[in-house]
């Protein structure tokens, strides 16, 4: 991994490490309800026990996201969600916690603002760098400039089915973490953990990585025991997000304290 | 892995092709600065597979026989170049040849690229196929390669228009498919994509996703284009046999840009041969309803592939308009806007009116029901053959290709609607023939005087068209 800057993602997950644990990523998307919810429940993660925040931007078509996840972003779309809206969370979240705040974005709505102008601006509202599903490493030459010129993390994603190439390629793209995906599929809550997960973490720190992150089908403190056990950080997205629509931020709140239970390393 | 796109990759391939070079058989996954794959990690490796199992079967004489064979004796390739000599008087005189997708199994172009994915799914040990439709056209021909070759197929497709299109559902059905509606975001075409990208990333071991036109991540845009081609390669011949000359002009519709691309390809080396792609403009660009996403919309990712895309200041796709199910999608294949952009393909809009009105000049004229997607084709000639015969002391001297991409079946409840045919509870105004419910057993007696309302409904037809 290139570390030419200093990464606030890896900040972040190497203090969990010195405090013995896995680091707890915890998702929700900006605007749902609305984008002041998004700061409250942002802020209620960051005090719960939340080592970084990932930020979704609703998108009109998000591929890799399942059914609770794709129902909260066209909501928050109907309800006149605006992309630089994103920034005003990602700033609201780090002026009041020490986080590591990233955005996760499909790669169009970047694209449309100029990936240097969208750097720039979500380098000036604290962000700590992108996460992105849809673009890989062999296509992101402008996102490559723009993370370096403006001290972003590139966090990219490797699957079971990347090749051990891909994977070392992809590992030397990446800054702040590699996100790992769990399991052949979308976003969505699952009964267990993929088993493909432990070996494709394991392959990706063969590839050279320092900190690599599970997520997919990660939604309650037993899975994340499981995975804290093997990864470097554990990503929970829809079981959150369903937590805000059913209960808003005090739901979201007490979800993430029963997950980060599961954080701490048990000796066995 | 894929290289970048060189800046100046535009320039150079324009001056090339200024300069006598070709604009054929571009590999990908670059065209110009379009296409390439904005697609997540978790399908790279089935890209990559499909990739290197379609560029060893486009060597392989084996495969090239087996292909061959079912165009030729499953599709019934190839397929006719008709002078349409009554509609030519309509376009200013010039003569109109119709190239005849609409006469393939299955009623359109469709077919080509399914039996050629369909194959490279079994090369590929794939047992399922799934598929994505709007108008029903690409379901039902994947829907028939799978069943031609064993295959699991599951089609997504807008609930939307599962409802305009009810009868293809039950098409798609007959031939062993899954229709599975799709009532996220839409429900159109961009969602049942959207839904199949999520089942193939799901499901990427044993199943391969039938993309259905020239668009999405590489390989598909040029993988497409290839089974595409012989509308093209027969068309060009076909011409040279029958009028002894190339011809001033070939016109296609363009949603996607399958049918284009396939007959655009045989003649993009001939510079004296004027291209032209016709988009869907709906109620008409001005009013924002529409799907002529070159003519007006602006580069950006969708589904695989950098092109040009109908959206919003904020990247969102915006939904397009069409009385076309065909052409209704806010994205272009990635050729199509490299095309365009180079200058070698004109890109013009014409409205549902248009295309309605070149629909039942077609049938008036010719004998021939087209598609509603291909009419956007043959409104486009009109314009084109008036154009290029302007001043001329021989108006039979210009020559324009049309492709009829499909033909129009599918699409009689649309035009009975359009042209006032029906009454309030969709009958053919002054009978009790109803164009919306199939009718079943229970229903028989009830459609027994048919030859007496036949009668009313041609005379019904023909008061319609007096009053347009």
């Amino acid at each position: 991994m290139t570390e030419q800057t200093a990464s606030k993602s890896a900040a972040a997950i190497d203090r969990a490490r010195d405090a013995g644990r896995s680091a707890l990523v915890c998702y929700l998307p900006a605007g749902y309800p609305d984008v002041q919810a998004t700061i409250d429940a942002g802020i209620a993660m960051a005090k719960n026990g939340a080592d970084l925040i990932e930020i979704g931007i609703p998108y009109s078509d998000p591929v890799m996201d399942g059914p609770v996840i794709q129902a909260a972003t066209t909501e928050a779309i109907a309800n006149g969600f605006r992309v630089e809206s994103v920034f005003d969370v990602v700033a609201g979240i780090t002026a009041a916690t020490d986080v590591a705040v990233l955005v996760m974005t499909y790669w169009n709505p970047v694209v449309r603002m100029g990936v240097d102008e969208f750097s720039r601006r979500l380098a000036e509202a604290g962000g700590a760098g992108l996460i992105t599903p849809d673009l890989i490493p062999d296509e992101a030459s402008e996102w490559f400039a723009a993370s370096d010129k403006y001290g972003l993390d590139r966090v990219f994603l490797v699957a079971p089915s990347s090749t051990p190439e891909r994977l070392a390629m992809t590992v030397k793209a990446s800054r702040g973490f590699v996100y790992a995906v769990s399991i052949m599929g979308v976003t969505g809550t699952r009964q267990a953990v993929s088993s493909s997960a432990e070996k494709l973490v394991a392959d990706t720190h063969a590839a050279g990585a320092e900190r690599v992150c599970v997520g997919l089908g990660v939604s309650n403190a037993s899975h994340v025991r499981e995975i804290a056990a093997y990864a470097d950080g554990v990503i929970v997205g829809t079981a959150l997000v369903a937590a805000i629509r059913d209960g808003g931020v005090p739901a979201v709140a007490d979800l993430t304290r029963d997950l980060s239970a599961g954080l701490v390393r048990e000796e066995a | 892995m894929v290289d970048a796109p060189s800046e100046n990759a535009d320039n150079n391939a324009a001056d090339a092709f200024l300069q006598g070079g070709s604009l054929k058989h571009a590999p990908g996954p670059y065209f110009g600065g379009y296409g390439g794959r904005w697609m997540p990690e978790s399908l790279i490796a089935a890209l990559d597979e499909l990739e290197d199992t379609f560029e060893k079967a486009k060597a392989d004489p084996e495969f090239l026989a087996q292909l061959s064979d079912l165009n030729k004796n499953y599709s019934g390739r190839p397929s006719l170049l008709t002078e349409a000599k009554r509609f030519s008087e309509h376009a200013g005189g010039a003569r109109i040849f119709l190239k005849r997708e609409d006469l393939n199994h299955t009623g359109s172009h469709k077919i080509n690229n399914v039996l050629g994915q369909a194959l490279l799914a079994k090369r590929m040990g794939k047992t399922r196929v799934i598929a994505e439709t709007g108008a029903g056209q690409h379901g039902v021909a994947s829907a028939t390669a799978a069943a031609l070759l064993g295959l699991e197929c599951v089609v997504y497709m807008g609930a939307e228009d599962c409802r305009r299109q009810a009868l293809n559902v039950a098409r798609m059905q007959l031939l062993g498919a899954t229709v599975v509606p799709v009532v996220n975001g839409s429900q159109t075409l961009k969602d049942a994509i959207n839904d199949a990208l999520r089942d193939w990333v799901s499901n990427v071991d044993n199943t391969h996703y039938l993309l259905g036109t020239a668009a999405g991540a590489h390989p598909f845009p040029a993988m497409v284009r290839f089974f595409h081609e012989v509308i093209g390669e027969e068309a060009r011949a076909q011409i040279l046999e029958q009028t002894g000359k190339l011809p001033d002009a070939v016109c296609a519709c363009i949603g996607g840009g399958s049918n284009a691309i396939g007959i655009f390809h045989g003649f993009l080396d001939d510079p004296s041969v004027k291209i032209y792609g016709f988009e869907a403009g709906g109620d008409g660009v001005e009013t924002g309803r529409h799907a002529a996403t070159i003519t007006l919309g602006k580069p950006g990712v969708l589904h695989g592939a950098r092109s040009y895309l109908m959206q919003d200041d904020d990247g969102q796709t915006i939904e397009s308009h069409s009385i076309s199910a065909g052409l209704d999608y806010p994205g272009v294949g990635p050729e199509h806007a490299y095309l365009a952009d180079i200058g070698r393909v004109s890109y013009e809009p014409i409205t549902d009116s248009e295309a309605m009105d070149a629909f039942k000049l077609l049938c008036r004229t010719e004998g021939i029901i087209p598609a509603i997607e291909s009419s956007h084709a043959l409104a486009g000639a009109i314009k084109v053959g008036k154009r290029l015969t302007e001043g001329s002391a021989d108006p039979s001297e210009t020559v324009v290709i049309v492709n009829l991409s499909g033909r129009g079946d599918k699409d009689v409840e649309t035009a009975a609607e359009w042209f006032d045919m029906l009454d309030e509870e969709g009958k053919v105004k002054g009978t009790n023939l109803s164009t919306r419910k199939p009718k079943g057993p229970a229903d028989r007696a009830e459609t027994e005087a048919v030859p007496a309302t036949a009668a009313t409904a041609t005379n019904a037809a023909d008061n319609n068209e007096d009053q347009n």
